[in-house]
């Protein structure tokens, strides 16, 4: 492979700083008693500590899985935090003057607009620190329109008939090992209802640090979107540069009611480990939407770029008639790191549509798998399905695979499966340099071509964002 | 303008070329013919900085200084262009944003004021009356199920917009029926100036009836076996290839 390839494609990851603020931690490893150790500071009620209890219990007779195309050695349990939180003089900041000055320029520097007076104004932020909630953004605001967007701690307080009911009705506590382990031990994240007829007036999102060096994350995340109801969320995500492992095992559900729309998209910039592949986060997540209404709407959009180990497959059920799920996915892996992502679609109603496009780039050593499943239930009349895999792949070391199931029960659906292989090679970067312009802007354009039906998917901000994050990932500056 | 002093390259560890010499002056028209395997394209390719070829010899001069000196972008913004046998497709990007990107950058080198989308919308349109391009194929990814013949169109487009003072165009015939051959001939013998050369690498000497070359070299086993003014295109054309290896042989005897 050609130098020039080379170059450009080992970046540092710029967000690899640690804040040096006292944390309130439980000691490492996992048992009932910490698991009550971690309600019983959020002030829970009984029944929640039972949710936990039950998926921990649960989650003991559970084994890892081990069928997804990544190598990594098995998180000693025992050795995570589950518990961190930067320590507060009171338990929940009430204003922003309370927050610790030092948290504050953390965010200012991840460029993440916690200042409602910030330049990047409109859109609303839930910022999650480790285990806990921070602050969230335009709460007031919100409010008047009779939308809930809040951390999930302060949900459980203040609406927990919203939680009781929806909490687990997407991603039963039992679903899979990562997802019980969530269910046992999940410290904040956040929640947002949007009431019937409501269009939220603004883009909520959600960013999530890791700073503490044993500590995992386990965030949870509950959107409901009542009858009619439309909401954009956004989640982006960065921790620090360890040598160790960290583990972030988060569960989403998301509930569409009759004709609501959810569109959610992740910018996932966990730190990736070295060149090396030391360090790095191990993301074990589960994501998964309920089309339960008629007509109902759920759209995935993710660009992923950081952790050293991703197994992520946000999903759809498509329960009611006429409902449409739609996955759209840029994963780019470098140097040692591992993916291995993609989607399930369930059709289950008449007239259900779904649509998966998912794009692959490996650089460096690393390796990217994309793995869907389009299951087609007996009933689920005129059901379609479209998808759309294409892997790129950057010099001579990496390497793609498509892993595609297609379970089809009912004979007048249609499902359409097209899947291909690029490389960025020598010939196409010479055809750029050709004609003036420097590798690194070739590479990007290169790229950005290759994702743009993804790209133009995600909001204005984000998908500026993850062009340029693109770009670094894969660029550095040429001799 | 160019100057080629027994010029040795290999790839590899195969060599190739096997000391080229070759002299291009401003003005000029040189043909490069030859069997197919013979090196034609290696030379192209080593010129404008092709990765995988290396440089085991020789030397080449561009404008007085050592070509090798610069990276591939470099030796295009100062001047030097390809157009490709086989160009290469890239999905998703839009032929139109990738013409205007080349179109700046060298704008950029020049010193000269790069175009916004707007200004070079009204510049590119020019451009493709002298192609005859249809408007439909700037808005297209760039190459991306392009025809054979409709790639060759576009390496010419990007010609005529990057104005090159030394154009290497290699095998622009193939994949061309005779009128379109006939309209890019024309468009190249249009972007030729004084102060400007071309070199032109073919197999069939076909296209050299439209861009006539004052030089015809015969490039074969990595070799110039044979080098003569347009008459020689003429004679291969009617007598083929055989002869010229023949009377190489013999005279290296
Ligand atoms: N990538 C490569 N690997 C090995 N040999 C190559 C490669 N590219 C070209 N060659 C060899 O170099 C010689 C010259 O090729 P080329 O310059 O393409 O010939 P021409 O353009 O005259 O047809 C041929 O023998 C060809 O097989
Ligand atoms: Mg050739």
């Amino acid at each position: 492979m050609s130098t020039t390839l080379n170059v450009v494609t080992s970046q540092e990851y710029k967000y690899g700083f640690v804040t040096d603020i006292e944390a309130d931690s439980v000691a490492p490893g996992l048992s009932e008693d910490v698991i009550r150790f971690i309600s019983a500071k959020k002030g829970e009620p009984d029944w929640l500590l039972e949710f936990r209890l039950k998926a921990y219990r649960h989650w003991l007779t559970m084994t890892e899985p081990d069928w997804a195309k990544v190598y990594y050695p098995k998180p000693d349990f025992q050795k995570i935090v589950f518990y961190s939180a930067p320590k507060a003089k009171t338990p929940k900041y009430a204003s922003m003057d309370e927050v610790d000055p030092e948290l504050l320029r953390t965010f200012e520097k991840l460029g993440v607009p916690i200042n409602e007076q910030a330049t990047l104004a409109g859109v609303a932020v839930d910022v999650v620190f480790d285990s806990v909630s921070v602050t969230t953004t335009y709460k007031e605001k919100l409010a008047t329109v009779g939308v809930i967007f809040c951390s999930f701690s302060e949900a459980v307080k203040e609406h927990p008939e919203l939680i009781k009911k929806y909490l687990g009705s997407v991603v039963p506590s039992a679903d899979n090992f990562y997802a019980a382990l969530n269910s046992a031990v999940f410290t904040d994240g956040s929640f947002v209802f949007i009431p019937k007829g409501v269009a939220c007036p603004m883009d909520l999102s959600t960013y999530f640090r890791i700073n503490n060096k044993e500590s995992g994350q386990f965030e949870r995340t509950l959107i409901v979107a009542e009858e009619g109801a439309s909401v954009s969320y956004l989640e982006g995500c960065t921790a620090p540069q360890f040598d160790t492992n960290q583990l972030h095992a988060a569960v989403v559900e998301l509930v569409a009611l009759d004709h609501a729309s959810i569109k959610y998209s992740t910018v996932q910039n966990w730190y990736a480990g070295d060149k090396n592949g030391v360090g790095g986060i191990f993301n074990f997540v589960t994501k998964r939407g309920l089309c339960k209404g008629k007509g109902s709407h759920i759209s995935w959009t993710q660009v992923e770029t950081g952790s050293a180990i991703t197994w992520k497959y946000p999903s759809c059920i498509l329960l009611g008639d006429d409902s449409i799920g739609e996955f759209y996915s840029v994963a780019l892996t470098n140097h040692k790191q591992q993916a291995d992502t993609g989607t399930k679609m369930i059709h289950i109603g008449r007239n259900t549509k779904s649509t998966i496009v998912s794009k692959g780039i490996s650089a460096g050593e690393s390796s990217n798998s994309y793995r869907g499943l389009v299951k087609v239930q007996p009933k689920a009349e005129g059901a379609r399905n479209f998808s759309q895999c294409d892997s790129m792949l950057i010099g001579q070391a990496s390497s793609a695979a498509t892993f595609p199931y297609i379970e089809v029960q009912n004979r007048s659906a249609k499902v359409e499966h097209e899947a291909t292989t690029s490389k960025i090679g020598e010939e196409q970067l010479l055809y750029f340099q050709q004609r003036g312009i420097p590798a690194e802007e070739a590479i990007s354009m290169i790229i950005n071509g290759f994702c743009k039906d993804v790209f133009r998917e995600l909001p204005m901000e984000f998908a500026v964002e993850a062009t340029k994050l693109l770009s670094l990932k894969l660029e550095g500056s040429v001799g | 303008m160019l100057t080629i002093r027994n010029l040795t390259a290999s790839i590899n560890g195969t060599p190739v070329l096997k000391g080229i010499d070759l002299e291009i002056k401003a003005g000029e028209i040189h043909a490069i013919m030859g069997p197919n395997g013979s090196g034609k394209s290696t030379l192209g390719k080593v010129l404008v900085g092709h990765p995988a070829y290396e440089v085991t010899g020789g030397e080449v001069l561009y404008e007085g200084k050592n070509l090798f000196e610069l990276e591939p972008d470099a030796r295009a913004r100062a001047g030097i262009f390809m157009g490709f046998q086989h160009p290469i497709e890239v999905p998703g990007v839009s032929n139109a944003s990738f013409l205007r990107l080349a179109y700046n950058k060298k704008a950029e080198a020049e010193g000269r004021d790069e175009l916004d989308p707007l200004e070079f919308d009204d510049f590119i349109h020019e451009k493709i009356k002298l192609v005859a391009m249809k408007e439909e194929f700037l808005d297209r990814s760039l190459n991306e199920g392009f025809s054979g013949g409709e790639k060759k169109r576009n390496e010419i487009l990007q010609m005529a917009v990057l104005e090159p003072k030394l154009a290497i165009l290699d095998e622009l015939d193939s994949g061309l029926d005779i009128d379109a051959l006939r309209v890019l001939g024309d468009a190249v013998n249009r972007l030729q100036r004084a102060d400007r050369a071309l070199l032109i690498i073919t197999h069939f000497p076909r296209i050299l009836e439209t861009i006539q070359p004052q030089f015809v070299h015969v490039l074969s086993g990595g070799r110039i076996l044979k080098s003569a003014g347009k008459g020689l295109a003429i004679e291969l054309e009617e007598r083929g290839y055989d002869w010229v290896l023949q009377e190489a042989a013999g005279s290296a005897r």
